[in-house]
């Protein structure tokens, strides 16, 4: 369409040199981009999340590990908002101690993949032609073999649990971080400003510093939360299957499955921790969007 | 498209009427009218040109009528009527049956107007199948009339293009289908979307005379959209002009030429018609030139590229030479090499054969270090001002960055030096602190060769750097150039396809063609009396014939611009 | 076409190699021999019986012999002995992956079908509200964990409604719903992948060249939208395998379905290495297979493909 060509009207006849440009409705900029609401509106919810991670207590009164045990398998109330185990256990504060281990998992698995995946397609991107393939290649195998079966591998030959889960997971999305950054950064580096920043006399590092990485952040910190995401539905599966960390720690995963024993007298101790999952992983994914909208250039 | 006819045809039907006519994009305190009150007619078998700059609406005018608007945008008054069937109440199917048969549209960029993944055959077939009216007909029936189609568009082998796809087609192919498609069922009215701004010149002129034979061989009243006055003027019986969404004069082409009644039309004459230059320089840069060493010297040219095994020789022995304070024109069309020959000359692509002093210098074989040298006194003004910009950085730090890059001077000095560049280029120092995208296209180009200024550059590259603004900008631009050479000494190397922006600023010209410098010579030489026939050619299919042959009004229109 | 074939073909069996490579020399950073690791698992064993079982299973001889001696196996179709059964790794498989198959087969073309539904639905529906929520319906399940949902289902269909029974009883509800649960989690990038790339397609012009021909908005998105954007989905449906194969471990366990799954969580739990590699390996080569499929569909999409090679305008990074 080439609305482009003829919008917004009005737009200037001279171009006033010393004239203001008011004209284009400003699409915002830089701090301004950051006051955009929808963004905060899915920061906010997740901000609370992450404090579940780091002061647990704050929003509980009950233990995660010692129940009533008169009290066991209560339907949600007001007291117990997500109702009580087997154990007489709050379920509600399970899940907020939870959050700790599947999210330092996960962000372990994030980091890997951020670190490495970027290393790699940095290198394939701007290191010539034998680096690139070498490194898509590497790739292409990453991608070959399944994320779920790398933590298997990994799992197998040490010993279950969330750093070896973590590990597995981090190797699986380095993939996508290097696809990412790989064409972001030929993305970028093709644009004239680049090769406009050569020609004043920018050297490779200032112009990969000043005007590469810059630009081509937007979808990598867009990748970054919604892999964060991806990497806690895989903890959860793994952690499903018996692979995460032992219990009793509450983790968002072995929560599910030690309620599925539960399934007939108990819909609650599978339904609402899976209810947290979405939500956070929802959450996750539509930050991931705003973020791309914010930064992407 | 019939400059032989007489005007108007006050004796046939109007055929499209439209009654104050107003379309907004958006809602609320951001809705900006695009559109507003216009009253337009066409009668049957008229050529009318609509003109204006991007942003006077006359895109968004024509596509209501056809009712293809963007999502963003609405009609809010006003009636559009085709004949007896009133277009702004029709249902949307009964507007699927009107297109492509009563109303059609050429598109304005040929490159993604056809479905990339399907073969021209079919989807000129395609408005058969859409519109089965009377008896069915057979395969092989659809296709003799879609052979009989092509070849009516003047494309070769038409047998052999049905199979083929879009990407295997030239631009200017793929227009031809595309008009092929918007002829197929001899609708009554033809909305052109600046049909030919994508093209080269010399197949912008065949395909504007393609379009003329058929809509006179129809009876088809063709609406066509156009930035270029010089184009409107050579091909419509009426033009209309609009400016900021109204339509400010709507006459026949001989009384716009003769006494345009708005001041609008007057600037949008003026820059359009042809002045040269005189023959020489002006007398100033004469001392300078001849004592100094050309700035740029080329002999012998050469460069290669292969694509999947096949070596193309995209810059073939290409030799000239600039003397310093004056400007030379590269000219050509796509593809003829004079973008290569400008980045070979910076240095930004090594030659295969040949030598490059700039300044003096030899930098044929320039080191990474030399290359850099070279740069503080050579630099390039981009086509795209959008892209050639770091649109994360304010324009402060995009103009300083050279001067940060060659660690020259303390903060201080920089600011300074950098409000110095903004003053020569005309940008209020407000500016600084904005980001590229705020600023106007102009604006954004006054940024570039402020840049391009910085570490005080004796030779300016401008690749094609007016093509991406509009008329009354580009006039702007060019005289801010001007003022430049004058008051700095500078030496331009220009850049275009545009015959009409280069005989207006170049000393000395080139014509390229595949990649081999035809003819050189001063501006007026060359474009007085041209030595080849390619550029024979060139000078020929560039519009503008009837503001040539209108040449008291041109010095009357110089006598406007002096005041 | 040739070219690009050949190509395509020998960049599968690369990627295979590597894999294999990889994978033989991830077990020799394990922190001692696959037979030390199963056998120590549990309780302590003398090292007579792991010296006897290191050189029935070859891992007594030199690095190098072990990879060629494998990497020969692999080639004509052993991928090796699981050490719990001593079973040949493709023998314990053979059994069971006819239903981890119809499974992970039948969901594949499911989930497919569920994103062109979906996505041609928002595309043509003339309901803002309705478009909203079915733009959102994918990213929604999307963040759906698998086994979640299938439990929920379980507990609704099975105990709640009692219309399934809690084990497979090969009624149609007990097949289908595995299914469909598999399907639906798959379908949910396939269908962000391709609403993203119909938009990019809507945004071209000749979309609006296709409406001045008087084409209606069916007629455009059958005939014309969905062949161009379903290369990007096609390619994202090569890569689901994975996820599919993960989806389908964890549907199978949820369901008390027999397959796969069950043949891998023992793996795992036994430390069974060479198992698990042949696994690794088989899944990788099935991978590769599928998306070499998917390689050779694409220029059938779009033509362009074969004419791409060394495109682009030409210009050097100074750098």
């Amino acid at each position: 369409m080439s609305t482009t060509h003829d919008f917004p009207a009005g737009a200037p006849v001279r171009d006033g040199a010393g004239q203001p440009a008011a004209v284009a409705p400003a699409s915002p900029s830089g701090r301004r981009r950051l006051r955009n609401p929808s963004l905060w509106l899915t920061a906010l919810p997740l901000a609370v999340i992450a404090a579940w991670a780091i002061v647990p207590e704050w929003f509980t009164a009950y233990s995660p590990f010692d129940g009533v045990p008169s009290e066991n398998f209560r339907a949600p109330d007001a007291h117990h908002l997500f109702g009580t185990d087997h154990l007489g256990r709050d379920v509600f504060t399970r899940v907020v101690f939870g959050t700790r281990q599947t999210l330092l998992t996960a962000g372990l698995a994030v980091v890997i993949g951020l670190v490495a995946g970027t290393i790699i397609g940095l290198i394939a991107a701007t290191a010539g032609r034998v680096a690139d393939s070498a490194a898509m290649r590497l790739v292409d195998v990453l991608l070959a073999v399944p994320g779920f079966l790398i933590s298997l591998v990994i799992v197998t030959a040490f010993s279950p649990g969330p750093i070896s889960l973590g590990i597995g997971i981090g190797i699986a999305s380095v993939a996508s971080f290097a696809r990412v950054v790989r064409s972001e950064v030929l993305r970028v580096r093709n644009l004239d400003f680049v090769e406009a920043s050569f020609l004043n006399g920018g050297t490779y590092r200032s112009v990969v510093v000043r005007h590469i990485l810059p630009n081509a952040s937007g979808p990598v910190l867009a990748l970054l939360a919604v892999d964060l995401g991806a990497a806690i539905l895989a903890i959860s599966g793994l952690g499903f299957l018996g692979f995460g960390a032992p219990p009793p720690t509450p983790e968002w995963g072995l929560l599910i499955a030690e309620g599925r024993q539960y399934l007939g007298t108990a819909w609650w101790l599978t339904t609402l921790p899976g209810v947290v999952i979405v939500l956070t992983v929802v959450l996750l994914a539509a930050l991931g969007r705003q973020l791309l909208k914010t930064f992407r250039i | 498209m019939n400059t032989s006819e007489p005007a108007t045809h006050p004796e046939r039907d109007p055929l499209l009427v439209i009654e104050g006519l107003e379309i907004v994009y958006g809602h609320g305190p951001t809705a900006t009218t695009a559109v507003n009150d216009a009253d337009l007619t066409i009668r049957r078998g008229e050529i009318v040109a609509v003109v204006g700059e991007s942003g006077s609406g006359k895109s968004t005018l024509v596509k209501s009528i056809i009712g293809l608007l963007p999502a963003a945008a609405r009609r809010t008054a006003g009636s559009v009527m085709l004949g007896d069937t009133n277009l702004t109440d029709a249902s949307e199917r009964d507007l699927e049956r009107l297109r492509g048969v009563r109303i059609s549209l050429v598109p304005q960029d040929p490159g993604a107007s056809l479905d990339p993944v399907k073969t021209i055959g079919s989807q000129v077939a395609e408005v058969f199948r859409l519109h089965p009216d009377g008896p069915r007909r057979s395969r092989a029936e659809v296709r003799a009339d879609v052979v009989r189609l092509l070849t009516l568009v003047g494309i070769d082998r038409p047998e052999e293009r049905l199979k083929q796809y879009p990407h295997e087609l030239s631009g200017g192919l793929k227009q031809r289908v595309l008009i092929a498609i918007a002829f197929s069922l001899q609708p009554d009215l033809l909305i052109a979307d600046e049909p030919t701004s994508a093209l080269d010149v010399t197949v912008q002129a065949r395909i504007l005379d393609i379009f003329e034979r058929l809509a006179r061989e129809f009876g088809t009243a063709v609406i066509f959209v156009t930035h270029d006055l010089a184009v409107a003027t050579d091909h419509a019986v009426r033009i209309v002009v609009m400016h900021r969404g109204r339509i400010v004069e709507d006459r026949p082409v001989g009384d716009i030429l003769a006494a345009p009644e708005q001041d609008y039309t007057v600037r949008l004459l003026r820059e359009a018609s042809p002045h040269r230059l005189p023959a020489e320089p002006r007398p100033g840069l004469e001392l300078d030139r001849t004592s100094a060493t050309p700035a740029i010297e080329v002999t012998g040219l050469t460069r290669d590229f292969s694509r999947a095994g096949e070596v193309h020789r995209a810059v073939d022995d290409v030799s000239f030479s600039i003397a310093a304070g004056t400007t030379f024109a590269l000219v050509g069309e796509s593809g003829s090499g004079k973008s290569t020959t400008a980045r070979l000359i910076l240095r930004l692509l090594d030659p295969g054969a040949g030598q490059i002093r700039v300044h003096g210098d030899d930098v044929t074989t320039a080191t990474r270090r030399q290359k850099r040298e070279l740069w503080r006194n050579l630099q390039l003004v981009y086509q795209n001002p959008d892209s050639a910009l770091d649109p994360r950085l304010p324009i402060r730090d995009i103009v300083g960055e050279p001067l940060l890059n060659y660690r020259i001077g303390s903060r201080a000095e920089r600011a300074r030096r950098v409000g110095e560049l903004f003053e020569q280029v005309d940008l209020a120092p407000g500016f600084a602190s904005k980001r590229p995208h705020e600023l106007s296209g102009g604006q954004r180009q006054r940024v570039a060769i402020a840049r391009a200024l910085a570490l005080g550059a004796r030779t300016l590259v401008l690749d094609e750097a007016l093509s991406a603004l509009d008329v009354l900008t580009q006039a702007q631009i060019l005289d801010l150039l001007r003022s430049l050479q004058d008051s700095l000494g500078l030496t331009y190397l220009f850049i275009s396809h545009d015959l009409h922006v280069v005989e207006r600023i170049s000393t000395t010209v080139g014509v390229m063609r595949q990649g081999k410098l035809l003819e050189t010579g001063a501006t007026a030489q060359v474009f007085g009396s041209p030595a080849t026939e390619y550029t024979q050619l060139l000078l020929a299919a560039n519009p503008g014939h009837r503001l040539r042959q209108q040449t008291p009004l041109s010095s009357r229109l110089h006598a406007l611009s002096a005041t | 076409m040739a070219r690009y074939l050949a190509h395509r073909v020998g960049q599968a069996i690369l990627v295979v190699w590597l894999a294999y490579t990889l994978v033989f020399l991830a077990v020799q950073l394990l922190p001692s021999d696959p037979v030390t690791i199963f056998l120590t698992a549990d309780s302590a064993v003398d090292q007579a019986a792991i010296d006897t079982m290191k050189s029935q299973y070859g891992y007594d001889q030199p690095l190098l012999v072990q990879y060629l001696n494998q990497l020969v196996g692999v080639l004509s179709g052993n991928f090796g002995y699981s050490l719990a059964s001593g079973q040949s790794v493709l023998d314990r498989i053979s059994g069971v992956a006819g239903s981890t198959v119809a499974l992970a087969g039948s969901a594949f073309i499911v989930a497919g079908l569920m994103a062109v539904i979906v996505v041609a639905a928002a595309t043509l529906t003339r309901s803002a509200i309705l478009r909203r929520v079915l733009v959102n319906l994918p990213p929604l399940l999307a963040a759906v964990p698998v086994f979640w949902l299938g439990l929920v289902l379980l507990d609704l269909l099975s105990i709640r409604w009692g219309v399934m029974s809690l084990f497979p009883d090969g009624s149609v509800l007990s097949l289908a719903i595995p299914v469909l649960v598999l399907a639906a989690v798959v379908s949910a990038p396939l269908a962000q992948v391709l609403l993203k790339s119909m938009n990019q397609v809507y945004d071209q012009p000749f979309i609006d060249v296709l409406r001045a021909k008087g084409a209606s908005r069916s007629w455009i998105f059958f005939r014309h939208a969905l062949k161009n954007a379903a290369g990007p989905a096609l390619t994202v449906m090569g890569i689901t395998v994975g996820t599919l194969f993960a989806g389908s471990v964890i549907t199978e366990t949820v369901f008390a379905r027999s397959g796969l799954g069950s043949v891998v969580l023992t793996a795992v739990t036994t430390q069974d290495v060479p198992l698990v590699q042949g696994l690794v390996l088989l899944t990788a080569s099935v991978f590769v297979v599928v998306n070499l499929v998917v390689d050779l569909l694409y220029p059938l999409l779009d033509p362009r493909i074969l004419k791409s090679n060394g495109q682009g305008a030409p210009r050097a990074l100074t750098a």
